[in-house]
């Protein structure tokens, strides 16, 4: 999923201080998973700011709505009827979804309430972690299952390189080498010969460094 | 046992510590409470197995909002008892209450909107 940070209440106050009636959307997929922007942390969000602005004498009125997702126009278009009674949008989606609800209701201020990070898994309740940097020309055949580009901090695609130690990244101690993953890995599954084969020098315009992306399925168009 | 403890505690029942949720907690401040407090089992003798370690945990993190919030992660606490400890109960009622009364009424008071 999405990974996501709630960002400060800090933060959020300074943004939120010109407004009165605030719009707070969450979302019930991603950002939900990883405990960042779901129906729970939009409650929690529109109770810290509620009491910080009732701590200092000001009131402050908070719609909460939780949307199944904010990167679908249906599901946006369900705020259209109140959408106007308040002066200001915060969203804690990923920034995917905040930018489409700023698309759609372009009169009005969309806030970001998180910081998007990174694609990750959920590794027990609690831990989520970084596992792909959708770099549009996936090679997880040629390494056992694992990532050489999200997962080594260097992004190498024929690692390791010197710093690694006792399975461990010279970059943080509790960061696992990616590419000691990868022929560990390569290991159980009897395929070590394909270490051997050198990764090509990979082709980055398929990644966001070609410019942003865009997919089509023409036999889905109307 | 009718033992005495002040009457500014209002208690809400839960089956389980472990029910409580950091939004009741934070609703329960936007009311107007001046604090809060669980009182749980004893731990490792959670009738739930882990309940009162889940409410633990939420109160450790609820206390981090509060502070951030302006209100103080102070008013909030969490005890641990069997309930077989009447005496027990009546004395953090008291202890509660005191530490409370220290620190004043709460600043959100008559200010919020309530929910």
């Amino acid at each position: 999923m999405i990974v996501a940070n709630r960002k400060s209440l800090e933060e959020i106050l300074n943004m939120l201080k010109p407004y009165k009636k605030v719009l707070l959307l969450g979302c019930n997929e991603c950002v939900t998973v990883c405990a960042a922007g779901g129906e729970r942390e939009v409650g929690v969000l529109a109770s810290e700011i509620r009491l910080s602005r009732a701590k200092e004498g000001q009131e402050i009125e908070i719609k909460e709505q939780t949307l199944e997702r904010q990167c679908d126009h249906e599901y946006i278009d369900q705020v259209r009827p109140f959408v106007e009674d308040y002066e200001v949008i915060l969203s804690i989606a990923c920034g995917a979804g905040i930018q489409y609800v700023a698309e759609k209701y372009r009169t009005k201020v969309v806030l970001p309430g998180v910081n998007t990070t990174f694609l990750g898994v959920t590794l027990e309740q609690g831990v989520w972690s970084e596992r792909c940097q959708g770099c549009g020309e996936c090679v997880l055949h040629m390494t056992g299952g694992v990532c050489p580009v999200a997962r080594c901090a260097k992004s190498l695609l024929n690692g390791p390189c010197g710093g690694s130690s006792n399975g461990k990244c010279e970059v943080d101690k509790d960061l696992d080498c990616g590419w000691q993953l990868i022929i560990d890995r390569l290991k159980e599954l009897n395929q070590l010969d394909r270490y051997e084969e050198i990764i090509p020098v990979k082709d980055w315009t398929t990644s966001r460094d070609g410019g942003p992306r865009k997919r089509m399925r023409e036999d889905l168009r109307l | 046992m009718r033992l005495n403890y002040p009457t500014n505690v209002k208690i809400v029942k839960v089956p389980c510590t472990g029910r409580v949720d950091i939004l009741l907690i934070l609703h329960a401040f936007e009311s107007g409470v001046d604090g809060v407090y669980l009182a749980g089992c004893l731990e490792g003798e959670c009738h739930f197995l882990r309940g009162n370690l889940r409410a633990k945990k939420r109160v450790q993190y609820a206390k981090k909002l509060l502070d951030e919030v302006g209100l103080g992660g102070a008013r909030l606490d969490m005890y641990n008892m069997s309930s077989a400890q009447g005496q027990r109960f009546a004395e953090v009622a008291r202890e509660m209450t005191e530490k409370i009364r220290a620190l004043g009424p709460s600043p959100v008071k008559n200010r919020g909107q309530g929910v």
